[in-house]
């Protein structure tokens, strides 16, 4: 793409904006979707996304979907997997260079082979001008060299999820803010015969997700900002000593849960603390079944703690469109990717999915999904508060490589677990660091 | 020409094995040497690599994630493939007696053979719940114990639960198929033996086991490979967890491979049960098919 083109089309775009903005403000009621690109004649695309969590998700997307193929004549076929599944078919598509137009994949997938996806800095460009600005960890994941790779959907939020009475009754008012004062309530919890639990087993998500919080919120780190592996580190080793600490106040059996056992142990009474999507919430709230809806009254939610750096060191799943090099359609695709991104369908979908989803758009943190019910505003503010899974090195296959082989958890694991010393299950998980991060 | 060509017996001998030989050559060769050469290379998923000669196994060998996998999966393999052969011939021995509903049983042993893996998984994954365990539920419930055993999140006890499962769901292929080889041995042999007066311990030993040894080889290193490779029982019930103390070869492979991206690597892991799943049948071929054992003669 020649540099006097994309200035040409940039102006286009800037040009159309304007007029939408005005049209919008000229003519509240007018909602229909002003499309930058013109999808080529005879287009057809074929999406790749991940199941859905909740229903109202799907229902939604398809009728989005449904309503751009009515606004254009583009035939959108979508195919749903498992989310665990989509990573590996995203990856083969990207090798052989044929499937899924777009695919909805998870984390840093597209910084994993960004020169076999389209540029879609104007998409991203545009969508953030108008609405508000990216969150910075989406810039992190979507960009690569300056040039946006992915257009970021959502973040799957995660949270503290506790019981409100049995932290009163544990002699706090609300989840302390500091690391300290955390372990204090877990112990104090464990105390009153009310438990917190934490999945240490081979949890993708719950594992990974609060085992990278505890050590980002001591300040270790896998790797630096070069990549370079620093893991075996006083802050890590102190990390470490804290989840042996915390590990005791746990019910008995977090070694071998995986991602739905802290759902079931919580909706059971088992467990009064654990780190979850909204869920948990939604299972106890739309229950039949009355003692589950007492506990829906009583179930609140809070962010993580903040350790020594100050600031949030959460870690959430994102999911990102990317849009692959061999599509027939470029701009067909990126007339999709505008089209569900724009708060017409953007903001029905996001209600729909019932907190499930959070914005990556700072203008859509007005969605009322986040202030319908007060319990699901901590949700939120994923995007704002979490940092991206290669933190602190760049985003690639190394860092997708270490988390999908468990490096950070299976740590945090044997040291709260005390089948090896910190300075043991640090010196191990660097050596395994080493072996991604090398070259 | 052409019937120059059939009436030459080899050449048509050669003819008619051809479409089985492409079927082998391209579905099971091909793969094979592909998942082999791919061992020696650092691809990844979506990437493709280069030749990079034994560096995979090289880092393999020192790994210790990777030294415990093989720990694991020979100790799995040995616990369950003893317990299965144990268990099995006795099962077959007990059904191969005139009982009542003979077929009924016989076909209800089969039963969690025939269930999918994933599915008796994913009940023994209940059973063996850290919360929910219908086990530790009765035991506390009776009141021999006051806490909920951890199966699955304790390393040695998450071994011994995951071989039971295995073991559960095995025994019915050693059983039947042992039960397959009692049924061929003669009548008139027991008859003769019970003529000479022998003990039920002597007619087992010598007239039982020695003809039922070819069968025995046979199923046994089929249960040896299926279980040396087991991946689906794991996969379900802990990935691999705690502390990576179910982790078996297959299981790394795949998490290296797919999930990890790091093909290459997972490749090369595969390729590193090969040697031990070879001595397992070699073993069976040399050890338990020697004709002069089997005919009585090799003492």
């Amino acid at each position: 793409m020649s540099h006097s083109g994309n200035f040409t089309r940039r102006d286009f775009l800037v040009s159309t904006a304007a007029v939408a903005a005005t049209t919008a403000l000229g003519t509240p009621a007018y909602a229909a979707t002003q499309l930058q690109y013109k999808p080529e004649a005879g287009a057809k695309l074929r999406v790749l996304r991940w199941k859905r969590f909740v229903q109202g998700d799907e229902d939604l997307w398809n009728a989005n979907a449904k309503k751009f193929s009515e606004l254009t004549g583009v035939e959108v076929r979508i195919d749903n997997e498992g989310w665990e599944d989509v990573r590996p078919k995203a990856a083969v598509a990207a090798s052989v260079g044929t499937g899924p137009d777009i695919v909805l994949g998870w984390f840093d997938d597209p910084q994993q082979y960004p020169d076999k996806l389209v540029d879609v800095t104007d998409v991203a460009t545009y969508l953030g001008n108008k609405h508000g600005g990216w969150y910075d960890v989406c810039k992190k994941y979507g960009m690569h060299s300056g040039k946006w790779i992915a257009v970021p959907l959502g973040v799957v939020g995660n949270a503290l999820v506790y019981r409100e009475s049995h932290v009163k009754a544990a002699g706090f008012d609300s989840i302390p803010k500091d690391t300290a004062g955390f372990l204090k309530l877990c112990q104090a919890l464990k105390a009153k015969g009310t438990p917190p639990g934490f999945a240490l087993g081979k949890a993708v998500g719950d594992g990974n997700n609060w085992a990278h919080w505890l050590l980002w919120s001591h300040g270790g780190m896998l790797v630096d900002a070069k990549g370079k592996v620093v893991v075996n580190s006083p802050e890590t080793w102190a990390a470490l000593e804290y989840a042996k600490q915390l590990y005791p106040t746990f019910v008995p059996g977090t070694l071998s849960w995986q991602d739905p056992s802290n759902n079931k142990a919580f909706l059971d009474g088992q467990v009064s603390l654990t780190a979850n999507g909204i869920s948990v919430y939604y299972a106890a709230k739309n229950s039949k079944e009355p003692k589950l809806q007492e506990m829906a009254k009583d179930i609140q939610h809070a962010h993580f703690p903040i350790g020594k750096s100050g600031k949030p060191t959460e870690l959430m799943q994102i999911t990102q469109m990317m849009i692959f090099k061999y599509c027939k359609y470029p701009n067909a695709a990126k007339a999709f990717l505008q089209f569900m991104m724009e708060p017409e369908q953007y903001n029905p979908w996001m209600e729909a999915a019932i907190g499930y989803v959070s914005q990556p758009l700072k203008e859509y943190e007005a969605n009322p999904i986040w202030t319908a019910d007060p319990k699901h505003t901590v949700y939120r503010d994923a995007a704002s508060l979490m940092l991206d899974n290669g933190h602190a090195g760049p985003l690639g296959t190394a860092s997708a490589a270490a988390m999908a082989d468990y490096i950070v958890l299976d740590m945090v694991a044997e040291a709260a677990s005390g089948s090896k010393t910190p300075k043991e299950a640090a010196a191990r998980a660097a050596q395994r660091a080493e072996r991604y991060y090398k070259a | 020409m052409l019937s120059r060509l059939s009436d030459n017996r080899q050449a048509l001998g050669l003819l008619f094995m051809l479409p089985t030989a492409l079927l082998l050559l391209i579905f099971l060769t091909y793969p094979l040497g592909l998942g082999v050469w791919l061992g020696f290379t650092d691809t990844k998923i979506g990437r493709p690599g280069a030749w990079i000669g034994l560096d995979n196994f090289a880092y393999l060998a020192s790994d210790s994630v990777t030294q415990l996998a093989l720990f694991n999966t020979i100790f799995y393999t040995l616990f369950a493939s003893v317990l299965k052969f144990a268990l099995g011939l006795w099962l077959a021995l007990l059904l191969n007696r005139n009982l009542p509903f003979k077929s009924f049983f016989r076909a209800v042993v089969l039963l969690p053979w025939i269930v999918p893996t994933a599915l008796s998984a994913l009940a023994f994954w209940w059973i063996y719940d850290a919360q929910f365990s219908v086990i530790s539920w009765t035991l506390v419930k009776l009141g021999l114990i006051d806490r909920y055993i951890d199966f699955l999140g304790d390393p040695w006890l998450a071994r011994f639960s995951t071989i039971a499962a295995n073991v559960w769901r095995g025994i019915p292929f050693v059983a039947i198929s042992l039960l397959a080889g009692l049924q061929t041995i003669s009548p008139t042999l027991y008859e003769a033996a019970s003529i000479d007066g022998v003990t039920p311990w002597q007619q087992f030993r010598y007239v039982t086991l020695p003809l039922l040894t070819p069968i025995i080889a046979v199923v046994m290193t089929f249960s040896v490979l299926f279980t040396f490779t087991d991946f689906q029982l794991i996969y379900v019930l802990t990935r691999g967890g705690p502390l990576n103390a179910t982790h078996l070869m297959a299981t790394l492979s795949f998490q290296r491979a797919i999930p990890g991206g790091s093909l290459g690597e997972g490749a090369a892991l595969a390729t590193m049960m090969v040697p031990f799943l070879l001595a397992a049948i070699l073993f069976s071929y040399f050890g338990l098919q020697r004709r002069a054992w089997q005919q009585g003669g090799d003492k």
